[in-house]
């Protein structure tokens, strides 16, 4: 696979342009010459300013950067994004049905489509969870699916980020910048808006309020505060849906309610978007040593006096090995054929796939059951002998703790780089919103692998960002 | 409103102004540093104003000579002096970052762009002329952040605790500037001042950006009884203890009003006015224009303490 050439976006094979990128390339062609460069400066100037950083873990204590943005904008056909949503639609909808299962009666275990040890032995089940009611059914309110494209009409699904997916304030924040770099772009396109995210964040938020919360249910956002890599995220949500940004001292429980600490005294809060991950969540329930979380604040959930979203426990039907699982899920649940493809995955605790895959090593992806943000994670074709053995050995030591995949070849979108335009690798992460109904924003977080060559788009190892453009038919 | 984000709030707008007064104190002292006369007169006016600062001490522990370079370095870039211009804008730019979603856009924009010029600067770069020209982007950028808050934020809560913050720290420190020169302002017997005494007036005046404003106020020369009733009693004057307490009270009682009801703190700020009003510069210097002043910055730091209880900082 990696020898072929990969699918590219912008350009056929003939070297002609693809009709949805007809006006981009349009555009790009009457750009003078340093057009795109000081468009680059002027872009990172507006991002540094608005204060969109994120903290690199493991660099200089406090130090802030900016994602790199690119200005030119990957751009997605409505009727290619018409399939793209049906498909999350199906998924997100079968994968709640499933949470709920999981958690109740367990009856897709009871019929032997998926192995009982793989969940009930999985570090990611919550038994806390088991038998509660959330609202209206719901755990994953908040997912960004992670998708690739190989092809004019192939997309696979790598990951569906049930727990708390962030990044969609680079999707809004993307655009707000690309909207002042290149108005007179976005005047010869027709494309949807991706502004109505956060209210409809806070619609799904306030429709899966507890029964008892009143027709104006109150939202808090929970952060683990100022010196976390997503706070910015946190604040820019907060702010959009002129909701309170908390962190875990400003709230408390009382008598089985949670209130936070305002000026004027103790105010009931309905429903919780927590950014705090499960285990930091409230040390009387999960882990003791937290001093992030509320107290108490699970006890308040079970009791149905508070919404926590996403539900705690949703781990458990994103985790990689279940992953594998879910076109089964789909058809268990919704008796329909998944509309979007899974990568293939080989498992390594299997004699014969174990086998194959220490053959071929130099063609696979391995990934760390537990790793996210591109770490823990090796792409055969772009490395060394001895990180292919390194991996071999890891694998042959704990080999169920990884997957194993080919190696897709992303697809490419022309990207700027030093002043000239080049193809460079690209993922996509829509964002769906789960609550009375489920909401897709047109459009996502498109990152980037910058260095030529690179399939790895997270922010932690050179990637960057681009404003994602579904057009209207 | 959360009671951290008022809390926030308040302390964001203090080290905002805190950083402008540090900014002008040190412009004073480099001035005067400049055109002293005296053998050895640079260095009294500076650890002077390292007195108003009350850095004196901490200067002391870092450093042996109180030249212009060591001050200036200690004023506006030590990170560890807590009230160096650094680290003003530092605290400023971190409470701001705590509480986002209670400033406007302009207003974080002002603040997350001083603390990232200012944070990238390099101290070794910042001498003689650029120093002053630094300084005075200190202030403007103070003016920027204050102009932004005034056109763009809510008149509710946030708004009154971020005034309040404001000026309960321009009381302060126009107060400790007062203390620090009070034996320069008590009446004396000779009738005119001496060169010595002009330029202490001067660097009084000029730390509360007032020597200009006297003239137009009293069109006179310079008198100690003048300058200290300019600053203590003068409604008009807006760096006066008496302009910056009837400050706080509008904002204290614009609270009591939003949350229907009155708090401890405005007892303690109608405490804090009673001293200043009603009075007047005979009174004050019979009673002792030093024990006035002490008085006047414990009763302003009970306000603090006060608020603090009545919203749930914590």
């Amino acid at each position: 696979m990696g020898e072929t050439t990969p699918f590219d976006e912008m350009y056929n094979a003939d070297g002609s342009v693809r009709e949805p990128y007809r006006a981009l390339s349009e555009w790009l062609a009457e750009q003078p010459d340093k057009g795109l460069a000081l468009m680059q400066t002027d872009a990172e100037a507006i991002f540094r300013k608005l204060g969109i950083t994120f903290a690199v873990y493991g660099s200089e204590e406090g130090t802030e950067k900016v994602i790199p943005f690119d200005v030119i904008p990957r751009i997605i056909a409505a009727q290619e994004w018409r399939k793209l949503s049906r498909g999350i639609e199906q998924r997100v909808k079968a994968l709640n049905a499933f949470l709920y299962d999981v958690y109740h009666r367990q009856e897709i275990l009871k019929a032997g489509r998926i192995p009982e040890k793989l969940i009930l032995n999985n570090a990611a089940f919550c038994p806390q969870m088991m038998g509660l009611e959330p609202a209206r059914g719901v755990y994953a309110h908040i997912i960004g699916v992670d998708i690739v494209r190989v092809g004019p009409d192939e997309f696979y699904v790598l990951e569906d980020n049930l727990r708390t997916p962030s990044g969609v304030s680079y999707m809004l924040e993307d655009r707000e910048a690309m909207m002042m770099l290149a108005p007179d772009l976005f005047q010869r396109s027709k494309v949807a808006p991706v502004e109505t995210y956060p209210e409809n964040l806070r619609r799904t938020l306030q429709s899966v309020a507890p029964a008892g919360a009143g027709s104006n249910p109150v939202i808090a956002v929970l952060t683990p505060g100022i010196y976390n890599s997503a706070y910015f995220e946190h604040s820019f949500l907060a702010d959009q849906m002129g909701a309170a940004l908390c962190e875990g001292h400003d709230l408390f429980v009382d008598g089985g309610k949670v209130y936070m600490r305002t000026t004027t005294g103790p105010e009931r809060v309905d429903v919780i978007y927590r950014r705090i991950d499960d285990d930091y969540l409230d040390p009387l329930t999960f882990r003791p040593d937290s001093m992030l979380g509320v107290p108490g604040v699970f006890d308040a959930y079970r009791a149905g006096n508070v919404t926590l979203v996403n539900a705690p426990g949703t781990g458990i039907a994103d985790d990689k090995a279940v992953y594998t699982y879910v076109p089964e899920i789909i058809e268990f649940y919704l008796g329909e054929k998944a509309l979007l493809n899974n990568v293939p995955t080989y498992n390594c605790t299997d004699e014969d796939q174990r086998g194959w895959v220490l053959d071929n090593i130099g063609d696979l992806v391995v990934k760390e059951v537990h790793g996210s943000g591109g770490y823990g994670m090796m792409v055969g074709p772009t490395s060394t002998k001895a990180q292919h053995e390194e991996f071999k050995k890891k694998i042959l030591a704990r080999p169920d703790n990884y997957i194993v995949q080919p190696t897709l070849s992303l697809s490419t979108c022309p990207t700027h780089i030093d002043g000239t335009v080049a193809p460079r690798h690209v993922d996509l992460r829509p964002y769906v919103l789960v609550g009375d109904e489920v909401r897709i924003t047109p459009g996502g977080l498109t990152r980037v692998a910058l260095k030529q060559g690179s399939l790895v788009v997270n922010s932690s190892q050179g990637g960057g960002t681009k404003d994602t453009w579904v057009l209207e038919d | 409103m959360l009671g951290r984000t008022a809390q926030n709030l308040f302390w964001m707008s203090r080290y905002v102004e805190r950083a402008e007064n540090m900014a002008r104190l040190l412009e004073v002292g480099y001035r005067m540093s400049l055109t002293s006369r005296r053998e050895g007169g640079a260095s009294e006016h500076l650890v002077s104003m390292l007195q108003a600062a009350e850095m004196d001490e901490a200067f002391a522990e870092r450093h042996d000579v109180a030249d212009v370079d060591t001050v200036a370095h200690f004023m506006m870039f030590d990170p560890a002096n807590p009230s160096s211009v650094y680290s003003c804008l530092q605290a400023a730019r971190t409470n701001a970052r705590s509480v986002r979603t209670a400033l406007t856009t302009d207003m974080w924009e002002s603040m997350n762009g001083a603390w990232l010029e200012f944070s990238q600067i390099k101290p070794r770069d910042v001498r003689g002329a650029k120093l002053l020209g630094l300084l005075q982007w200190v202030r403007q950028r103070s003016h920027e952040f204050r102009g932004a808050l005034l056109g763009t934020i809510l008149r509710d809560d946030g708004f009154a605790f971020l005034q309040a913050g404001n000026f309960v720290e321009r009381a302060d420190n126009t107060a400790r500037i007062l203390d620090m020169k009070y034996y320069v302002l008590l009446p004396r017997s000779s009738l005119v001042g001496g060169e010595i005494d002009i330029q202490q007036w001067t660097l009084i005046l000029r730390a509360a950006s007032a020597h200009r404003a006297y003239g137009h106020v009293y069109h006179d020369r310079y008198k100690a009884h003048n300058i200290a009733d300019f600053l203590i009693l003068r409604p008009e004057m807006p760096r006066s203890l008496v302009y910056c307490a009837r400050f706080v009270q509008q904002n204290l009682d614009l609270l009591a009003k939003i949350y229907g009801r009155r708090e401890a703190c405005q007892d303690a700020i109608d405490d804090l006015l009673r001293l200043v009003e009603g009075t007047d510069m005979d009174k004050i210097f019979a009673h002792g224009l030093h024990e006035f002043l002490n008085d006047f910055i414990d009763r302003n730091n009970r306000v603090t303490d006060a608020l603090s209880v009545s919203y749930n900082f914590y």
